[in-house]
């Protein structure tokens, strides 16, 4: 090994095919979609469904080959698949993070799946996404009105009635992403978190897969939001929804914290570890496309940001634009780790909640500050500058806010658990 | 392929530089800080780790491949993380052999270099910074004028390194007639050359640096680095951003783990002080910036040993780290509360040297 930020060839590639779905479809759908809330992406959708579907048919198809030959066919040396969704996902967030998010994929229900499913269950619930003309979604319900950043305060409960072999569902879950999607407007799955068994906390919780079509599940409502105003975030009412035994993730078997397993919530925590960088690169792909045009402008102005000048000659305007790029590249190398380190086979929670939370932080001001440096330019909903300034907000809330995920580092570096430091 | 592991030569360097940092370093940093001098054995046992002889390429006499910038950012956050003073003096011989290797010709090398491979390290230095809040290293304000085949320099140095009793010095000027900086070997007892008195700085208390006149002082066309080629400024400065800015994580991570240690020791309101969240999410911040700070270092480092123009990438990193390092040493005396101020604890003598990262120009180099 040695240390080294070249980006492996392969992704190089793909990349300019990215940015120009990111700038010749996404980009001119943009302030549309921003305006007429809830409207459908279909373009970039329809666009992006073939492609999707192509990939993860690959993807399911090399996991079924790889349950039957066992653990023989285990790749050697490090994988480049989470880099690339890394890249991919900064690259089209630079597009529209809203547009972004309704990419017809699994996504954190697939992730779910993949990560604790059988392969039976992997057959059944990811094939959809992998074939048929029409695009189909995923999502992942666990937040509820009383548990946001405490999931373990959930409320939603899963009962098996023996009679039937089936697993009866009530509860409500709030700001699902893709939910209506899913539900409503394709067959997909949502992944629901629900308690098996309340008294014992998170042992209890586990993860169930609700298709669409299943009686006692609706979308109730689809939140009116500050920005990602493309990406539907819905609410979704359980009642009495019965769903077969095997639709359970993980084992069903509870085991008491004072065996001091939580087996089910660690896979779901260990989603987390894949999703964090996603989120952060998602966040920098809007900085950067704040960043740039900042800069874009400031040079048709005839305001050159200088790399080589000491403090005392910058204007303050270029100090600012400074210090947005750096905070940009920081949270953008520890981005690039945490995601190189799965490619590793190696852990990175904390490198995850790192990246997360810098990225969070970091691009919630870069763009906030390039609406001020722009005056009415940036004010102006003309442009997209006050749209990338809502639209990166979110990445500092959703997936642990930015206290959640300091939490989590906080725990790692002084060796403490969720008891310790709350 | 994108990968943040150092080589296993590399990790066996930190691995020595770390047991010296620990062992022989941190137990004499105080009381160096204290009587502004550092001893000599603690020198002499830094300069057999190799940390220069290595970055000389074996073709030129030395025992390394090439000069590695990673190698050098590895090795100086180790060295800062003992003591910043320490790092700074034990590898101030880098200012002038780097830029050798680098820009010097074949002559220079051949001439100067083996001085560096010797067993005790050489008394030679660089001056760079100049006097004065408005210091623009690009456009130093002493000058090189070329007279009948020689170089006149005239001008007035700051904080220079080890100047006192210098065999020589690289000297950085303008070159009136070509408009552009340039570096000239400069003999310190040559006539002209002026060191006043040591100077009294905030931090870094164990490193000795002067002020330095230039009257006059000429030097034959042979003392300009790298003849008439004269040297690539922008790279060296690169050079020198991403040794301090290595130097800087090296001080943060140093003031991080102290504070950690700290606030779980430490018991108010019946509970240890990382116990409660204004302290932990203080750590957890400073925690993120080391890495992040240490990612732009090696960044910037790695794309110089590519052999690309890492100027941008090590102006910002210089720049982050200048910010950063003053944050964290800042919270880990805030997380020591009034005992951080006490001299004892280290972390007030942290937060001075990280102080100073923003006005170290050219103080170190890799
Ligand atoms: C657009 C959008 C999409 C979303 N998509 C999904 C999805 O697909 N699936 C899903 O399950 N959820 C989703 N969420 C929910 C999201 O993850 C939660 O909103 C988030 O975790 C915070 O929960 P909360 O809103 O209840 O805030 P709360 O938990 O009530 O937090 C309020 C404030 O208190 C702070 N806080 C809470 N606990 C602590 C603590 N221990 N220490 C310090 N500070 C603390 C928080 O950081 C925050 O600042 C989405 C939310 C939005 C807005």
């Amino acid at each position: 090994m040695t240390i080294s930020f070249e980006l492996p060839e392969r992704i190089a590639q793909e990349l300019p095919m990215i940015e120009a779905v990111a700038e010749n479809i996404m980009r001119p759908e943009s302030r549309a979609l921003d305006e007429r809330e809830h409207e459908r992406p279909n373009t970039f959708i329809n666009m992006m469904w073939p492609v999707v579907r192509d990939q993860q048919k690959r993807a399911l198809d090399k996991l079924a080959a790889r349950a039957e030959g066992g653990e023989a066919q285990k790749r050697s040396g490090p994988g480049i698949n989470n880099l690339r969704m890394t890249l991919t996902v900064e690259m089209l967030s630079w597009g529209d993070v809203g547009q972004y998010l309704c990419l017809p994929m699994s996504l954190l229900a697939g992730a779910a799946i993949e990560a604790v499913g059988t392969p039976e269950q992997k057959e059944r619930f990811l094939r959809r996404f992998a074939e048929g003309d029409d695009p189909v979604w995923g999502a992942m319900a666990m937040t509820e009105p009383g548990a946001g950043s405490d999931t373990s305060a959930i409320r939603t409960t899963a009962t098996l009635d023996p009679g039937t072999n089936e697993w009866v569902l009530n509860g409500e879950k709030i700001f699902c992403t893709n939910g209506k999607l899913a539900l409503d407007e394709s067959n997909g799955i949502v992944v629901v978190w629900a308690t098996v068994d309340r008294s014992a906390g998170r042992a209890g919780m586990k993860p169930f897969v609700v298709e669409a079509g299943t009686p006692g599940v609706t979308v109730e409502k689809v939140e009116i939001k500050h920005g990602i105003r493309a990406s539907d975030t819905a609410s979704i009412v359980l009642k009495d929804a019965r769903i077969p035994y095997d639709n359970i993730l993980g084992s069903a078997e509870v085991v008491r914290p004072d065996k001091r397993s939580t087996q089910g919530f660690k896979g779901a925590m260990a989603t987390f570890d894949a999703s964090r960088p996603l989120i952060a690169a998602s966040a920098i792909g809007v900085g950067r496309a704040a960043l740039e045009f900042v800069k874009a402008e400031l040079a048709e102005a005839g305001i050159e940001i200088p790399y080589n000048t000491p403090y005392h000659e910058l204007s303050a305007i270029q100090a600012d634009v400074l210090e947005m790029e750096m905070q940009l590249k920081a949270a953008w190398l520890l981005t690039l780790r945490a995601a190189s380190l799965l490619d590793h086979g190696e852990r990175n929670s904390l490198e995850a909640s790192m990246a997360k939370t810098k990225a969070g932080k970091a691009v919630t001001w870069i763009t906030q500050k390039a609406v001020e440096i722009l005056g009415p330019m940036g004010y102006s909903r003309e442009w997209l500058v006050e749209k990338w300034m809502r639209d990166a907000k979110i990445n500092d809330i959703y997936e642990g806010t930015g206290q959640i995920n300091t939490l989590i580092v906080a725990r790692r570096i002084l060796g403490y658990s969720s008891k310790e430091l709350r | 392929m994108i990968s943040f592991t150092p080589t296993d030569e590399q990790t066996m360097l930190i691995d020595t530089i770390r047991r010296y940092s620990a062992n022989d370093v941190r137990p004499v940093a105080h009381e160096a800080d204290e009587c502004g001098d550092l001893p000599d054995v603690l020198l002499r046992t830094g300069w057999e780790i190799g940390i220069l002889p290595g970055s000389i390429p074996e073709s030129m006499g030395g025992f390394g491949e090439e000069a590695s910038a990673v190698t050098g950012v590895l090795a100086y956050e180790e060295l800062a993380y003992g003591d910043l003073a320490l790092a700074l003096r034990l590898m101030s011989p880098a200012l002038a052999a780097i830029p050798l290797v680098l820009d010097g010709t074949d002559e220079q090398r051949d001439h100067l270099l083996p001085l560096f491979l010797d067993e005790t390290p050489p008394r030679v230095t660089a001056a760079i910074v100049e006097p004065g809040m408005f210091f623009s290293p690009g456009r130093p304000r002493t000058t090189a004028a070329r007279q009948n085949g020689h170089y006149v320099l005239n001008g007035a140095k700051a904080a220079v390194p080890l100047a006192e009793g210098a065999e020589w010095l690289l000297v950085y000027a303008w070159n009136d007639g070509e408009n552009r900086v340039d570096a000239f070997i400069v003999q310190g007892d040559a006539e002209g050359v002026q060191v006043g008195a040591r100077d009294k700085l905030m931090g870094v208390r164990a490193l000795p640096t002067y002020p330095v006149t230039l009257n006059g002082v000429c030097v034959g066309a042979d003392c300009r680095l790298g003849g008439e080629a004269g040297i690539q400024f922008s790279r060296l400065m690169a050079r020198s951003q991403v040794a301090l800015a290595a130097m800087a994580v090296g001080v943060m991570r140093a003031a991080l783990d102290y504070a950690i240690d700290y606030a779980k020791e430490r018991e108010q309101f019946g509970a240890a002080i990382a116990t409660k969240q204004a302290i932990a999410f203080m750590l957890a911040e400073c925690a993120i910036e080391v890495d992040a700070t240490r990612l732009m270092v090696w960044e910037a480092a790695w794309k110089l040993d590519q052999g690309q123009d890492a100027s941008k990438e090590a102006y910002l990193a210089k720049r982050y780290a200048d910010k950063a390092a003053l944050m964290v040493a800042d919270s880990a005396v805030q997380t020591l509360g009034g005992h951080g101020y006490i001299r004892e604890h280290p972390v007030e003598r942290w937060l001075r040297n990280a102080r100073g990262f923003a006005s170290f120009d050219g103080l170190a180099m890799v």
